[in-house]
């Protein structure tokens, strides 16, 4: 048993659903009790679509438990397939019918449909959404993408866009905009899947040149797939942020033997980093956590293209915990794996960033700690499909992003002033970014409060704050704050100091300024 | 006020086994949780189970939540793990989180009965563990067992065993049963102050040190029409049930006073003096919405339970037209006056076929309507104006001073669309 209070992902068949929620022509009979309809809410909600997903539910009942609920299974598929005339139908279980074990692939094999019926075993409890994403999309091109065929040489070479589902962070955008590049880089698109694709366009699948994985969490196991049966090479960079972008068009490059120049418009975000007014931007200290994708992105993107500090990183996706770890190695830090709201919540607390970039989770947990925060990655609200177009990826992707990462912070001169002015009454430091209006001003001092008990690691060391050094503390902007008290605690620690006076807060000033 | 049923004319729909489209009765945690202000409610279940709660309460995210779900693991199905263990574990580490807790419920989930997870026994054994301090329960909010609002009746059957008894010479008393917003609930104990009922206690309780006794002189009114295990097992303790419709709109907050006040023995011109103040204020607030719902047609899928009194509402207070009813399931003993007051020619249906009732709903082209999350947007998309239900379970909509606001949450869909000109 693992006790969860919110959860980042949703089991494997919510996976299965926004991979048949993105296609069309295809539909989903789920074994699945009455209660597990909410997940039509994500995507008629959430993401505002106009159709119900395509999915049929069983609905069983207590009563029907022990008697007929395969008989129950057959029907509702025969009648689903009536209904919707689909091109291909998947079938499965919910955790509950996993356990009343009714074999749904076996009884729609029965029924004899006309049509291709792939089923899917997503096993509830060991597996969660984004696997359940990415057995699915593997199933379907395993099932539906047919024997290599020979590849006529073309002038343009054709690439098919792998990983975009429904529910997706920023999913509808990013199809575009990687489209928009490819194209400038005079490449085709043959392929684009789950999102639009019908299953008969999965047949197609072989005739490209190569595959691009937008979203390795969901892709990759098909792209391996069609790799090797199909003999198509796949991209291993994901475009998100202006020196991925550089190394994907690099790495396409090398995949159609062109020359790697890009001829679309390039991202403003080096302009806009390098202009003096974004100064202020340098070693704000930032806590990273998302999907493996986005986590690697944002932190590649806050260290190399905005000179952040990353101060935490870490994932939820277990699957890509190795990269990950890798990655905080490199830059002097240990990865957080976990998928433990308690656990991420404490991690944020601890290391007092100055921004959040993060899940709604994360969304949630700096709102309580008062920092500045952003999201990057799904688990989504409604929120995070705005009207306009706001994609990660390409040159655009990067535009968007420094925007919505600088968004809420203090702007550069207004921190100055409140610098210099502290004891103002307006510009005094409770009083949150002026852009950002007034329920935030409303805000006390940004104090962290510590984690919650029981789920931080008891620091037995921690040196304890003279009253006057307190209030010392206060007198600093509460964006540096935080970086303050850490630096002080750990100047303090070093020393064997058991209390931090005046003297030790300035000590650690210098120490540290030098 | 016990009127023999009279069934209204009603053509049913053909009866077809088909899906459901509601939610199950885990939903239910989302405003228990807020209710009861230091219960916690553990769910056992699955990671379906978690992201349901969590997807209902959607923007809910405020506060530190008070649920959570102790997710079954392929070794607790395999029988490696010791339920018993791993339940202790949970249970300690969220209370050692929250200190402020006094009743824990453990809620059983579609997995946890189809394993045949005991969490009755599992509820008393903790409770005896974990001593004087904290209350330990358990009720089933499956989905095989239960929809959407019957999770509240699970719930609140669970905490009738655990109320004190009152002896039969105890003086009478009423119980009003049904989760209020807390506004709602002081607006009725004042009106029954006022109309001179001196002992009136609300279930759930606000707090599990304050749980309401019950025996042979407590009158029970419902104040949800979801409640019949509730109120079948405060009959086994002695209490009577009294027959009302439900205080939703002027006319319903009216009949459901004068039931309590019948059985009090409060005299008409009391009664009359007491809800004349409200009932001209519901009046008057009702009044300004019916231009906007007169004549509408309106077409209820099942959601909330709360169909056929809200149906009864639209259409005698504010002169709309239902066309099709639909609850999860239709308990005609709880209702029975609700149905005599329904007006000739709709049609009533339980838990229909959604694919069907969908059909029949596109044929119809109502002018309203009221259905679940997952339906709302495909029917606007397709030109039709919803009403999405489980807001009314997220609002405070019973008695006289909330009358107009419960008009107003069916008129708005309407207003807005004829606003919209995009
Ligand atoms: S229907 Fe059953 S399995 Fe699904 S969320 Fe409800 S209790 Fe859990």
């Amino acid at each position: 048993m693992r006790l969860t209070l919110w959860t980042y992902e949703g089991p494997p068949h919510i996976g299965a659903m926004r991979v048949a929620t993105a296609m069309r022509g295809l539909h989903y009979v789920l074994h699945a009790p009455q209660g597990d309809t909410y997940a039509d809410l994500l995507f008629t909600m959430i993401e505002r679509r106009g159709e119900r997903p395509p999915v049929t539910y069983t609905t069983f009942q207590a009563r029907d438990l022990g008697g007929d609920t395969a008989e129950l299974f057959k029907t509702s598929a025969r009648d689903a397939y009536e209904r919707f005339q689909p091109q291909a139908m998947i079938v499965g279980a919910s955790c509950t019918a996993e356990l009343i074990q009714d074999d749904p692939g076996g009884l729609a094999r029965a029924l004899d449909l006309p049509i291709p019926v792939i089923a899917l075993e997503l096993p509830a409890y060991q597996k969660q959404e984004n696997w359940g994403a990415a057995e699915t999309f593997y199933r379907l091109v395993r099932g539906l993408s047919g024997q290599k065929r020979e590849r006529a040489s073309r002038a343009r070479p054709i690439a098919n866009l792998l990983g975009p589902t429904a529910l997706g962070f920023r999913h509808r955008d990013d199809v575009v905009e990687v489209t928009k590049l490819l194209e400038s880089l005079g490449v085709d698109i043959g392929v684009t899947a789950p999102l639009g694709a019908t299953p008969a366009d999965l047949t197609l699948l072989g005739e490209a040149d190569f595959n691009v994985v937008l979203y390795p969490e969901v892709a990759l196991p098909a792209a391996r797939h069609l790799e090797k049966t199909h003999g198509q090479p796949f991209t291993k960079t994901v475009p998100i942020g202006v020196g991925a972008t550089r190394d994907f068009i690099a790495e396409v490059a090398g995949l159609t033997g062109r020359g790697a120049e890009e001829t679309g418009e390039a991202s403003r975000l080096p302009w806009w980093s390098r202009s003096v007014d974004s100064t202020y931007l340098t070693g704000k200290r930032v806590f990273i956590f998302g999907d493996a994708t986005h986590a690697l992105a944002a932190e590649r993107i806050a260290r190399e293209e905005l000179a952040f500090d990353v101060v935490g990183l870490g994932t939820y996706s277990r699957e890509f915990a190795r990269e990950l770890r890798e990655r905080a190695k490199a830059h002097g830090l240990e990865a957080l794996i976990s998928d433990d709201y308690l656990e991420v919540e404490a991690a944020i607390a601890a290391a007092r960033p100055d921004l959040v970039l993060g899940t709604q989770m994360e969304r949630h947990i700096a709102k309580r700690l008062r920092i500045p925060c952003a999201v990057i990655s799904a688990p989504t609200h409604v929120q995070d499909f705005p009207a306009r177009y706001s994609p990660q990826m390409g040159p655009e992707g990067a535009n968007v992003i420094f925007d919505a990462w600088i968004h809420p912070l203090m702007m550069g001169l207004e921190e100055h002033l409140i610098a210099m002015f502290r004891e103002d009454s307006e510009f005094h430091d409770a009083a949150g970014p002026s852009h950002l209006g007034a329920p935030q001003a409303a805000a006390p001092a940004a104090e962290v409060p510590s984690p919650p008990s029981g789920t931080s690691k008891p620091d037995a060391a921690a040196p304890i704050w003279r009253q006057d050094a307190e209030k010392e503390l206060k007198k600093i902007p509460f964006f540096v704050r935080g970086k303050a008290r850490n630096n002080t605690e750990s100047f303090a620690r070093a020393r064997g100091l058991a209390t931090i006076t005046v003297e030790t807060l300035y000590d650690a000033k210098a120490h540290y300024g030098r | 006020m016990n009127a023999p049923f009279v069934p209204p004319v009603c053509a049913e729909p053909p009866v077809k086994r088909g899906q459901r489209e509601v939610f199950c009765g885990l939903t239910s945690i989302v405003w228990l949780h807020r209710k009861i202000q230091d219960a916690f409610f553990l769910v056992v279940g699955s990671r379906t189970c978690a992201h349901l709660i969590q997807s209902a309460a959607g923007v809910m995210i405020f506060a530190e939540p008070r649920f959570a779900t102790a997710i079954l693991e392929e070794r607790d199905l395999a029988g490696l793990a010791d339920i018993d263990e791993e339940l202790d574990r949970a249970a300690s580490r969220l209370l050692e989180r929250r200190q402020d807790i006094k009743l824990l419920f453990l809620v059983a989930s579609c997995p946890s009965e189809v394993i045949k997870i005991d969490l009755v026994r599992a509820a008393a054994r903790l409770d005896k563990r974990l001593g004087a301090n904290v209350r330990v329960l358990s009720y089933s909010g499956s989905g095989v067992e239960t929809t959407f609002t019957q999770g509240e009746d699970s719930c609140l059957a669970a905490l009738v065993p655990e109320l004190p008894a009152e002896p039969a010479s105890a003086a009478p008393s009423l119980l009003v049963v049904g989760a209020l917003a807390d506004v709602v609930e002081d607006q009725f104990a004042r009106l029954f102050a006022e109309l001179g009922l001196a002992d009136v206690r609300f279930l759930p309780m606000r707090r599990a040190g304050a749980m309401p006794a019950v025996g042979p002189n407590t009158f029970v009114l419902l104040a949800q029409p979801f409640l019949a295990e509730t109120a079948r097992v405060l009959e086994t303790r002695g209490a009577k049930r009294l027959d009302a419709p439900f205080p939703l709109g002027g006319e319903g907050t009216t009949l459901w006073l004068k039931a309590a006040a019948d059985a009090f023995g409060v005299s008409s011109r009391r009664f009359e003096d007491v809800t004349a103040p409200g009932r001209a204020r519901a009046e008057t607030a009702v009044a300004r919405h019916a231009p906007k719902l007169a004549g509408k047609r309106i077409f209820f899928f099942p959601d909330s339970q709360l169909e056929i009194p809200l149906a009864r509402f639209l259409s005698r207070e504010l002169g709309a037209q239902p066309i099709e009813v639909a609850q999860p399931y239709i308990h005609r003993g709880l209702l029975a006056e609700e149905l005599a007051l329904l007006p000739e020619g709709l049609r009533l249906s339980e838990g229909p076929d959604v694919e069907t009732q969908l059909d029949r709903c596109r044929a119809e082209r109502p002018d309203l309507t009221v259905c679940g999350l997952g339906l709302a947007n495909p029917l606007e998309a397709e030109g039709l104006t919803t009403k999405w239900s489980i807001e009314l379970l997220f609002t405070p909509i019973q008695g006289y001073e909330q009358a107009g606001d419960l008009a107003e949450l069916f008129a708005r869909p309407l207003v807005r669309r004829s606003r919209l000109e995009v």
